[in-house]
């Protein structure tokens, strides 16, 4: 099985491209499993068809610890297997130690296991990695692969920059390897050629450039993934190379963080600043 | 030898601290807390952190320390605590009737966020909190600090939660004890009362953590100042602080709220910390000091000339909390005594100054160390390179005591091995004496132990 985590800057479409890309997978035939680790729990309303799921911190605060998985997880498109974390409302609580609790719980539960033949395992983990909480899809050799979501947008290369230094400091202890850059076009100037060089930058690649088509928002107001809303769409093709590609993925590297200033250098260079 | 591992070279430590000279802050609020008459300490936090802050209370105080808890769960610390302590609230006062919650935080509380004040608001509005009834509360992280800062932030509480200004001021002056004994708030009001001054005094835990054994248990015993008292502070005169690290805040806030003017003392121990505070009783309070006090003092100064061949130039090592070991070096510079190394787990700048002050003559070359590094290890360390005649501190003295054999007076908290701490005062004229009768004791016993038999003294 591999694991894999999705990180990016918030709002940047990590949810609405792991969930595509999964359908994708689903497609091939391999057998996914979701795990949302964002308290607002919406990783896995595509691939349910916006089915409202209990979270796994609902759940354990309902039921006590006497929690079985079946509670917590639900069968989503192509048989992908959905959980979402959850945790407590805006500004109250600790949201970095529920995704600790939840983590841990589903691998009490045995969601891993064996018996559960699964080829991937997806961590969608909200915007930055804030604090230790955020960090622990990639803590204890869980994700060993991360792919990172981005645009030609300056804040999403800054995050995506900070999340590299995190997966540095993982990468140490554990077996974490970044496996590439995911680019959710924004429709930047030269976006793919400045990604691409981010990438390179960084030591890793651009595994694929999901350009900009208002198809994904349509397929997402009817609770669907492109490829299950519209599967001869070309956006739908887009998503299966992407899914094609991480499956044949064999690039996993310790990345390289940039200064701020070779990365505002990289901005000015690729045209932005024009 | 039980601390063999001590070694005797300082070297500058970045992170480890050996025996801290220190504890956490919410023992502070939880003791400063039930001296108030009714009042049932809350810790919001897991069960662990209030057992351990009772148990530390208990093992020094020889009493029963009553304390609620929010009992954190997994769930609690994702979600936030609002529901267990709003349901704390309702079963505290259901069930064990106190006229007062005292809430403080825990380190797994401060660091998830709690809003401690929003979420005792929400109580009041869900009409979880019955008519005359209050709930207080203090923010104290253990991960600053120490107990001393707990105290004062209670203080703070307890200021916020009750102080009032009404239109009709009254004749009566503030005192706030730093963290004391019960038996120095006991003399701290003789004195007062000797005096003829009226007055409240906040916290008082005499008759609370000393209360006799009558064969009953109260859930809430007789001391303690109550509800009218602190609502009446607002309308003091004046107020007298004892003790900066432990009540300069609350002082300034009844200041800001009520324009109480205060006077910022140090704790009454020794002959001119004594004098200082009974000075400004009477000036603030407007009274004589009566002849009784002045032959009380005479008393002390009586024993000090008579014993002074013992004490004129012994060294000392002292540990413990600001508020009392700055007075505490003051007297010991007074007996002609030389304060040597002093060691304290509680921050703040000002202690190394005015330590340094007081001891610029008699001392110049003393160590001190205070902040969350300066520990047992590194006093342990001083001793070793050069002895001491004499330790003044808590119990967690008693190892270097025993392995490098020097007299050991223990003062401060906790004290876990001996009793008397908390029923003989060590404040005031009384105190003075009573400290001097402890040293002079040590000193004599040490004689008597390891004279020769040719001079083994009688008459001393």
């Amino acid at each position: 099985m591999r694991k894999i985590a999705i990180y990016g800057k918030g709002g940047i479409g990590k949810s609405t491209t792991t969930q595509n890309t999964v359908a994708g997978l689903a497609e091939m035939g391999k057998k996914v499993m979701v795990v949302g680790c964002d308290p607002k729990a919406d990783s896995t309303r595509l691939l349910l068809g916006g089915l409202a799921q209990k979270t796994v911190l609902d759940t354990l605060r309902e039921e006590g610890d006497d929690v079985e998985l079946d509670d917590v997880m639900r069968i989503g498109y192509g048989n992908t297997s959905c959980v979402e974390s959850g945790g407590p409302e805006p500004g109250v609580g600790c949201a970095g130690r529920g995704i600790i609790t939840s983590i841990n719980l589903l691998e009490q539960l045995g969601a891993y296991e064996e018996d559960k033949n699964l080829d991937y395992a997806f961590y969608d983990v909200l915007g930055d990695v804030v604090c230790g909480g955020f960090a622990m899809p990639i803590r204890d050799g869980k994700a060993e692969e991360i792919y990172i979501v981005v645009s030609g947008e300056m804040m999403a290369m800054y995050a995506a920059n900070n999340i590299c230094k995190g997966i540095v400091k993982y990468s140490d202890s554990g077996g974490v390897r970044l496996g590439g850059l995911i680019c959710n076009s924004r429709k930047v100037d030269n976006e793919r050629e400045m990604i691409e060089e981010l990438a390179k930058r960084l030591g890793t690649q651009m595994i694929h450039f999901v350009p900009r088509d208002n198809m994904v928002q349509r397929a997402e107001i009817n609770r669907k993934t492109v490829i299950d809303y519209d599967s001869t769409h070309v956006q739908a093709d887009e998503y299966r190379t992407l899914a094609k590609n991480i499956d044949n993925n064999d690039m996993f590297v310790v990345p390289k963080p940039m200064s701020i200033e070779d990365l505002e250098k990289l901005l000015i260079d690729f045209g932005i600043a024009n | 030898m039980l601390l063999r591992h001590t070694l005797p070279e300082v070297k500058e430590r970045k992170a480890l601290t050996i025996n801290p000279a220190k504890t956490c802050q919410p023992i502070g609020a939880m003791y400063a807390a039930l001296g108030i008459h009714g009042c049932l300490p809350h810790s919001h936090g897991s069960q662990g952190c209030c057992a351990y802050h009772r148990s530390a209370l208990t093992r020094h105080y020889k009493e029963p320390v009553m304390a609620a808890t929010s009992s954190f769960t997994e769930g609690s610390s994702v979600f936030g605590g609002q529901s267990n302590l709003i349901q704390a609230i309702n079963n505290i006062f259901t069930i064990y009737e106190p006229d007062i919650i005292a809430v403080h935080t825990t380190c797994l509380s401060e660091t998830i966020g709690d809003d401690v004040d929003q979420i005792v608001a929400k109580a009041k509005d869900d009409g979880k909190i019955p008519e005359g009834k209050y709930v207080i509360h203090a923010s104290t992280p253990s991960y600053q600090g120490s107990h001393v800062t707990g105290y004062a932030n209670m203080l703070k509480g307890i200021v916020k939660g009750f102080a009032q200004k009404s239109d009709i001021p009254r004749e009566q002056l503030n005192i706030i004890p730093a963290w004391v004994e019960p038996a120095d708030m006991r003399e701290i009001k003789r004195i007062a009362n000797m005096l003829g001054v009226k007055f409240v005094m906040f916290p008082d835990t005499s008759d609370v953590l000393d209360a006799p054994q009558t064969g009953k248990h109260v859930m809430y015993p007789e001391g303690g100042t109550t509800i009218a008292e602190l609502e009446s502070c607002g309308d003091s005169s004046y107020t007298l602080a004892l003790g900066e690290w432990c009540t300069q805040a609350a002082a300034q806030d009844l200041d800001r709220k009520c324009k109480v003017g205060y006077d910022m003392l140090d704790v009454p121990i020794g002959i001119k910390a004594t004098d200082r505070f009974i000075m400004s009783l009477s000036r603030h309070g407007k009274v004589e000091v009566p002849a009784l006090i002045t032959a009380e003092r005479g008393r002390v100064v009586d024993i000090v000339t008579d014993m002074e061949q013992y004490l004129h130039g012994k060294t000392v090592a002292l540990w413990g909390d600001p508020d009392t070991l700055i007075p505490l070096v003051e007297f010991l510079v007074d007996l002609e005594m030389k304060p040597k190394y002093i060691v304290s787990g509680t921050p703040g700048k000002k202690f190394k100054q005015k330590l340094e002050e007081l001891l610029k003559d008699a001392v110049p070359d003393a160590k001190i160390a205070n902040g969350p590094q300066a520990d047992m290890y590194l006093m342990h360390q001083w001793i070793k390179n050069e002895k001491v005649d004499l330790l003044i501190g808590n119990t967690y003295g008693k190892y270097i005591a025993r392995d490098e054999d020097i007299p050991f007076l223990r003062m401060g908290f906790p004290i876990l091995d001996r009793i008397g701490h908390s029923y003989f005062p060590t404040v005031g004229y009384t105190g003075a004496m009573r400290i001097l009768e402890k040293i002079l004791g040590l000193f004599m016993d040490r004689q008597d132990r390891d004279a020769p038999e040719e001079s083994f003294e009688l008459v001393m």
